[in-house]
């Protein structure tokens, strides 16, 4: 494979994006999941609906809203901007958090289903062993549910690397800045002769893809093994 | 010293009322069928379930009171849970699953290596649960109750899921454990055998109530209550292991106030022993039998009969200076003796059918 300068920028720019949003929303989706499967309370649904709606919405729309929310006109864009300097539209950053927010369905739905086939009766346990709310959840409730967990991260920087509409709405198709590899596919193709160039980008998104999958896999196994399943 | 508790809770299939004292420290088992309120009590005295109504104290210090809004969450309790499947934490070695509470929770007189000993459980320290069988893990979880220095250890039926060599593996480790720790427990089971071996007290429940409370001897020797209903009914005997006669290969044993001769003990002489005598394997007569097999011709006064299901036996309560027996016999042995309460009777008893338990092995 000879690829340009340009396109081992677009390769490179696709890992760190995708790794900047896993590592922001692998967090916010283990909180978002532990507290839909562990509470009850008003606004739940309303809650478990938001979080899967980029799920079923056309990836253009979820772009158009977070350009709506987070523009710098827009009502946390402004305040970003204004307090923290922070810009998010049509920058690397504004990549991240648009693949983000696509993946964080994925992420939760993961996480959620390992919380849920946790065994509450090792909770209680821990309980009567005088461990509190905090030492349960870093002690006993994350471990478990750690493939679950590990599964989802990767299962959703996979996907990071193939988001496109919502990025390219959001962030704009800019090279070096926000161009991953989707859309610098898209750009190739966009070019009279381009077919080629977009194909040995194609096999490049593939492999990672591939990759991201058998590592999930992998990881998986190990990690039951490890937690003594 | 006394362990209280008071608890009515409304159950959608069934409404719970019930209230017993029992000493502390001590072994307390509530024995009864499923659904009739154990693991309700269990949970309560834990904290994972607050009823409508409750009271729990120990020697005066109240865990929970509804009454006053007192409700101490589980994990600032203090009470240990042993769970009928273990629940030990998989992703953790055996030493750190023990190491959990005693971690969270101050010094106490639980010491590690003591219980690890009581236990048996040393070899098993650097395993993983999974690597280890049925008995081994229920001792693990034992061990890490205790060693989270509880001020009441709850075992929900401990031993249910396990097959009957490994409860005989366990149940001496228990009869150690209740020994050589001074601490009151309360252990779930519907196993007469866990009940006389391992019992100080007993309350009886039935459909959410309590229906009978008190020593373990008392209330096995009561032909009136569900467990004198059960075709293994048998009244149990504190005893004190005499003296052995090597030439007889009898050991002589004193309790109940009586004298009584079993198969040779394998058990220093003024060791304490308890003895289950099934109530099927008690004879009555009037007058001493001649040239007998038997050792044990034991006098005492008829108190209650009570028929057996479907009146095909009569269950008799036998007054000896310090206990009672049970005896199962027909209702006609009864006409034929003319017993009544208050007639003087004589039990006979096989030494061999005298169950020996806990603290001493069979020789």
């Amino acid at each position: 494979m000879n690829l340009t300068p340009e396109e081992w920028t677009a390769v490179r720019l696709t890992l760190i994006v995708a790794a900047r949003a896993v590592g922001f929303g692998l967090p916010l989706a283990v909180i978002t999941a532990w507290v839909l499967v562990r509470h009850r309370f008003p606004g739940r649904s309303l809650l478990n609906a938001l979080v899967h709606l980029p799920l079923v919405l056309p990836p253009v729309v979820t772009g158009w809203l977070l350009l709506i929310l987070f523009g710098i006109r827009g009502p946390i864009g402004s305040l970003l901007y204004d307090y923290l300097g922070i810009r998010l539209v049509f920058t690397t950053a504004g990549a991240s958090l648009a693949c983000a927010v696509m993946t964080f369905p994925v992420m939760v739905r993961s996480i959620r289903l390992s919380l849920e086939a946790a065994d509450m009766g090792l909770e209680q346990a821990a309980r009567t062993l005088g461990a509190g709310r905090l030492d349960r959840l870093f002690n006993v409730t994350l471990p478990l549910a750690s493939p679950g967990i590990l599964v989802g991260a990767i299962v959703a920087y996979a996907t990071c690397l193939g988001e496109f509409g919502a990025v390219i709405t959001f962030a704009a198709n800019i090279p070096g800045q926000t161009q991953t590899l989707p859309l610098a596919i898209y750009a190739a193709l966009q070019v009279p002769g381009g077919e080629a160039k977009a194909a040995e980008l194609s096999m490049v998104s593939l492999a990672l893809a591939l990759i991201g999958l058998l590592l999930s896999e992998w990881l998986g196994k190990r990690l039951n093994v490890a937690l003594g399943r | 010293m006394t362990l209280k508790f008071r608890l009515r809770h409304h159950f959608p299939t069934i409404d719970m009322d019930m209230a017993f004292e029992t000493p502390s420290p001590g072994v307390t088992m509530l024995f009864g069928p499923s659904g009739c309120g154990k693991t309700t009590i269990i949970n309560a005295a834990a904290g994972l379930f607050r009823p409508d109504e409750c009271h729990i104290s120990i020697d005066g210090k109240v865990l929970g009171d509804t009454k006053t809004g007192i409700w101490l969450p589980p994990e600032r309790r203090r009470v240990g849970l042993v769970f009928q499947d273990a629940k030990l934490f998989p992703h953790m070695s055996i030493e750190t699953n023990l190491r959990f509470g005693m971690r969270r929770t101050e010094p106490g007189s639980i010491r590690f290596d003591e219980v690890v000993d009581l236990l048996g459980i040393g070899h098993l320290l650097a395993r993983r649960p999974k690597t280890l069988s049925g008995g081994e893990r229920q001792r693990v979880a034992i061990g890490r109750g205790l060693l989270a220095q509880p001020h009441l250890l709850l075992m929900d039926e401990p031993l249910a899921s396990l097959d009957a060599p490994r409860k005989a593996e366990i149940l001496p480790f228990l009869t150690r454990l209740k020994t050589a720790l001074r601490l009151p427990i309360i252990y779930v089971t519907h196993s007469p055998d866990e009940l006389s071996q391992l019992g100080d007290s007993v309350v009886l429940l039935e459909k959410g109530r309590a229906v009978a409370c008190g020593s373990v001897p008392d209330i096995a020797g009561r032909a009136d209550l569900p467990l004198g209903q059960r075709d293994d009914a048998g009244a149990v005997l504190v005893c004190r292991v005499a003296e052995h006669d090597g030439d007889s290969a009898l050991t002589r044993l004193e309790g109940g106030g009586v004298t009584l001769w079993v198969p040779l003990l394998d058990a220093e002489p003024g060791a304490e022993c308890r003895v289950r005598i099934p109530a099927r394997e008690v004879i009555l007569a009037r007058r001493t039998p001649e040239a007998i097999s038997l050792h044990n011709i034991i006098p005492g006064t008829v108190r209650r009969m009570t028929d057996g299901p479907r009146r095909q036996s009569v269950l008799v309560e036998i007054v000896l200076p310090d206990g009672v027996l049970l005896s199962r016999v027909t209702p006609d042995a009864i006409t034929r003796l003319a017993l009544e309460p208050g007639s003087a009777v004589l039990a006979l008893i096989k030494s061999t059918s005298i169950e020996v338990l806990g603290g001493t092995t069979p020789g």
